[in-house]
């Protein structure tokens, strides 16, 4: 078998909706957990939105954390359990709302975690609300005229807010199209390759689509990626720093 | 042996896998799953097992020899 789905995310049939971006993401995952030879040691504390899902759907340990705030669990397992694999997985929403202080927190400790943001520019479990990364213009269950520069205003770069801060790692990539999934993989390996050495803080920033709150098509969404989000949010590295702390 | 092997009860009708297909070996079937959703079908004669379907498809219904 040339391309064959990994067993530890292949559980069974997802109930994502449509043309969401976690089933890919899930993939790499569970790809770079077989590479590594790293899925028994793995552990997820996921949030309390649509990447809670994921707890039927892999087989990996997980933990549903507290609402928006992942990261100090994560953080909490990995100094516990040293020998652990821990990632935070969130959303734009927990990463950059509700649990701000929680990432620069993580970021200024250089704490030994991985945090994978998928960010999709919306609140997406709540029904589709304004979140720090949605697009100027964007139309939202609570910005129904468009994100207005001087009501919520301008779009969150994470890669602005940890900009010279001393951490291991900041990429962000996307999965808009087939080259887009194989370089955010890259991103995505070196990010655990760095986190299974310990070499501090990690964070690694996929863009994914929310077609149902973005109310477009899933083909139209990953357009919209292509054309909008991503002259918005560029993909590359960031900080790659070599060595340990 | 079949270039692809498609589980088609987890196809959610996305067609993600048809916009991406280099080889438009890839189309809609004209049937629905026991979900609902029309579920795609793939031309094997055209197919290059190049993966791009496997890449893309969040519901994992592809896989490719």
């Amino acid at each position: 078998m040339k391309y064959k789905v990994p067993t530890t995310v292949d559980v069974m049939k997802t109930t994502f909706c449509s043309g969401c971006g976690q089933g890919v993401v899930n993939r790499l995952i569970g790809e770079i957990m077989e590479e590594l030879g790293t899925a028994e040691k793995l552990v997820v504390t996921t949030d309390v939105a649509c990447g809670a899902m994921n707890v039927d759907f892999w087989n990996f340990d997980t933990i549903v954390g507290a609402h928006g705030r992942p990261l100090p669990t994560a953080t909490a397992v990995k100094k516990v359990r040293p020998d652990c694999l821990s990632l935070a997985h969130l959303g734009d929403g927990a990463a950059y709302n509700i649990g701000m202080a929680e990432t620069m927190h993580a970021a200024i400790r250089d704490d030994d975690v991985f945090a994978l943001v998928l960010n999709n520019c919306v609140f997406a479990m709540t029904g589709g609300q304004t979140s720090a990364t949605t697009m100027l213009g964007q139309k939202t269950k609570s910005s129904i005229q468009g994100r207005k520069v001087e009501v919520e205003g301008k779009p969150f770069h994470i890669e602005n807010a940890l900009s010279g801060m001393d951490i291991a790692y900041l990429a962000r990539g996307s999965i808009e199209s087939v080259p887009s999934i194989r370089k955010t993989k890259q991103y995505l390996k070196t990010a655990f390759e760095k986190h299974k050495n310990n070499e501090g803080f990690v964070l690694v920033e996929i863009l994914t689509p929310c077609p149902t709150n973005w109310g477009m098509t899933p083909v139209e969404s990953m357009k919209r990626i292509k054309e909008e989000v991503m002259v918005e949010y560029p993909v590359g590295e960031f900080i790659n720093r070599g060595g340990g702390k | 042996m079949q270039k692809v092997n498609t589980d088609v009860e987890r196809c959610k009708g996305c067609y993600l896998c048809i916009a991406n297909c280099p080889k438009e070996a890839i189309k809609k079937s004209g049937k629905v799953n026991l979900k609902g959703y029309e579920y795609i079908i793939v031309d094997n004669d055209k197919c290059i097992s190049c993966g791009s379907c496997y890449q893309v498809c969040p519901d994992y219904v592809f896989e490719v020899n």
